[in-house]
């Protein structure tokens, strides 16, 4: 049987999340047997043509190129699966949608009218049809690898949509923000990631974005009675995942 | 067939977007140019108006292959301004976290990256048929790399424990000494490492290089210590921007680093080496010896040999830092907010990161400005091709092409990292 063709794309992003793929280190030589490893820019110099059986897409849209770059991507894409902040919610690098990013590019390069560069970062999801969405900042490998596995095998993947709140409280963390007066996203931050930051006796900064159908306005309430004024608010919404609607939304209600 | 031109679209196993065009006419190499056609984030920018405490969080976000790096620059940057030096016990727990990503990130490169330009292969699962034990080994350094990043910052990529001033949390001792097995192996891989890739064919390459790296009273080079050159330099972090430059050249777009005083220079394991021989451990020193490198390195081609050099003082330095571990009293130093402007420079693995950071009174970013290792040494990638590409034209286009891209691997560029420093050639001929 031909093994299926797998394809790593890279947008504006960090390498971060197809990193994560290399970051395997047990499962990768059995991952590369399962699937025929037909484009990955990263880690071989040797690529084939498409159609490919499953893409995966890391970073966002940022320039007029790349915008037409993932039409292409798409078309020879049986599914398209993106993986990370910046695929899905447009990155860090979203910040400049809240700016003028003529400003930004005079602010960096000496010649910015040589810097070609569309005035928003946008998820792939805003340009082309998106399969499947992998959120993160960066994703967690063992979530990617059920993502690859659950494509072989024709079904959906199982990641959890609850919040951090959920995977905390499973992992007996003792709530940072109710004991420890930490300002904290994990009520309205997707799952993911294990709840990593209050492991550390810090709060959560929602690098893995919103989770489903968040209450983003009566976190704020409870933030601000910790003392956090409406900049305070502005930043801790406008991260990595600055473009997620409900992020974004959250955001633009408190003032600068 | 005197007129050749190389062109590759997209460098392969470097992290990031890059293209290389290589122009020889009658046996002169006209043109050699690294293009980054990654596409700019404007890093620098979006930080202004950000608290100094986002800084390594934001910061790490520019590379994922070397986080801690500009994790370590930004907390140090942050700690100039502040007026802050942290205690004892959070400096060698800095170290500890940053051993983990030289030993994941050289072993990323050598291993999975370069190794396979030295014998013949795509990439390294088609290494991996024939030298499955080899890659194995590769696999098993790196994980035990990650494994100690993970274990002090929290997680592999984007760790979430470090903070101006110290950490969130500092690492239970037992956490710790847990990874003292996986550690032991990791340092004979290692060890084995620096053999195996010293036995490689090496090209007949030595340049007179400006290396330049950071250089510490005592220890190998990680995130202390002045800023100094085999041409004498030898300055305090906070003098870098009056020695250092961007510069326009008239032929390009680009923007460059050089030393402002003679030009290009070379940062990374190379100059580390060369300029710390004396600082390695006994293990490291010997191995390297062993290896056939001397005091100091001029070849690129051999700065693979140097990475496995490397990858074994930093498991060494692990397992000393982690014997002798006793938890502080507090994660992080007290900090007192004020305006300033901080510096800040560390050893990526790929070579030198410098910060600086203007505050403002409440703790502000005013202004940063961020030199990556790769830009600083895309004027040597350059001039390494045009002075060895001459001795290869007899080669045919395709082995040609290959040796191009295997001299840029060299560095372990990191395309990601380089690009809020575009260096655009934009030909507009019609």
């Amino acid at each position: 049987m031909r093994k299926p063709r797998l394809a790593v794309w890279k947008f504006a992003s960090c390498d971060g999340c197809q990193l994560s793929l290399l970051d395997l280190e047990d499962e990768l030589l059995a991952v590369a047997d399962a699937l025929d490893i037909a484009y990955f820019v990263e880690a071989s110099r040797a690529t084939a043509p498409g159609p490919y059986d499953l893409s995966l897409v890391e970073g966002s849209i940022t320039t007029p190129h790349d915008a037409e770059r993932i039409r292409a991507v798409r078309r020879k894409s049986r599914h398209l699966v993106t993986i990370g902040a910046c695929a899905t919610a447009g990155g860090i690098q979203a910040l400049r949608n809240f700016a003028d990013v003529r400003e930004f590019a005079a602010a960096v390069y000496a010649r910015p009218e040589y810097i070609d560069s569309l005035a928003t970062s946008t998820p792939i999801a805003a340009h082309v049809p998106v399969d499947y969405e992998l959120h993160g900042c960066p994703i967690n490998k063992r979530q990617l690898l059920e993502v690859v596995s659950a494509f072989l095998a024709g079904r959906r993947p199982a990641v959890s949509s609850e919040s951090v709140c959920m995977e905390c409280k499973r992992r007996g963390n003792v709530c940072v923000m109710v004991a420890g007066g930490a300002a904290c996203l994990g009520p309205v931050t997707h799952a993911g990631c294990g709840a990593l930051c209050p492991a550390c006796d810090r709060g959560c900064y929602g690098c893995y974005g919103p989770k489903e159908t968040p209450n983003a306005p009566s976190l704020s309430h409870w933030l601000r009675g910790l003392g956090m004024d409406g900049r305070d608010l502005r930043r801790v919404y406008r991260t990595f995942n600055a473009g997620a609607e409900a992020f974004r939304q959250e955001s633009d209600r408190h003032d600068g | 067939m005197t007129d050749r031109m190389i062109k590759v679209n997209y460098l392969a196993r470097v992290e990031g977007e890059g293209a290389l065009k290589v122009r020889v006419r009658g046996g002169i190499v006209e043109a050699a140019e690294l293009n980054i056609f990654e596409p700019p984030r404007f890093f620098e920018a979006l930080l202004r108006g950000r608290a100094y405490t986002e800084a390594p969080d934001i910061t790490a976000r520019i590379c994922g292959i070397c986080p801690v790096a500009y994790q370590m620059s930004a907390v140090h940057a942050m700690e100039d301004a502040l007026g802050v030096t942290v205690p004892e016990p959070i400096r060698v727990l800095r170290r500890l976290l940053y051993c983990g990503e030289w030993i994941e990130s050289h072993a990323l490169h050598v291993f999975l990256l370069h190794a396979p330009d030295f014998l013949g292969y795509e990439n390294a699962v088609a290494m991996a048929k024939d030298h499955g034990e080899a890659v194995q080994r590769g696999l098993a350094l790196k994980k035990a790399g990650n494994a100690l990043v993970a274990a002090v910052g929290g997680r592999e990529v984007h760790p979430v424990n470090v903070r101006v001033g110290g950490f969130y949390r500092a690492p239970r001792r037992r956490d710790l000494v847990a990874l003292r097995d996986g550690l032991e192996r990791a340092r004979d891989v290692a060890l084995w490492a620096v053999g195996w890739t010293g036995g490689f064919n090496f090209p007949d390459c030595e340049r007179d290089y400006e290396f330049v790296a950071l250089r510490h009273e005592r220890d190998y080079p990680f995130s202390e210590g002045r800023i100094v050159s085999s041409r004498g330099l030898d300055i305090p972090v906070r003098d870098y921007p009056e020695h250092f430059e961007e510069t326009h050249l008239p032929r390009t777009t680009a923007l460059r680093s050089r030393i402002r005083e003679r030009g290009a220079y070379l940062t990374g394991p190379m100059a580390r080496y060369s300029l710390n021989h004396d600082r390695l451990s006994p293990v490291a020193r010997e191995a390297a010896a062993g290896a056939g490198l001397g005091t100091t390195c001029a070849n690129p081609y051999r700065s693979i040999v140097v990475r496995a050099v490397e990858a074994l003082q930093a498991c060494d330095e692990a397992l000393r830092i982690i014997d002798g571990y006793e938890e502080p009293e507090a994660p992080a130093a007290e900090l007192v907010v004020r305006a300033d402007t901080g510096h800040g420079a560390t050893e990526a693995p790929r070579g030198l990161l410098y910060h600086r950071y203007r505050l403002a009174p409440d703790g502000s970013i005013e202004a940063a400005d961020i030199v990556p290792p790769t830009a600083q040494n895309q004027a040597s990638i350059e001039e390494d091709l045009t002075r060895f590409i001459p001795d290869w034209l007899d080669m045919d286009d395709a082995a040609l092409q290959w040796r191009c891209e295997q001299t840029v691997r060299n560095y372990d560029p990191c395309i990601s990292c380089a690009t809020h420093f575009l260096r655009l050639e934009m030909d507009r001929r019609p």
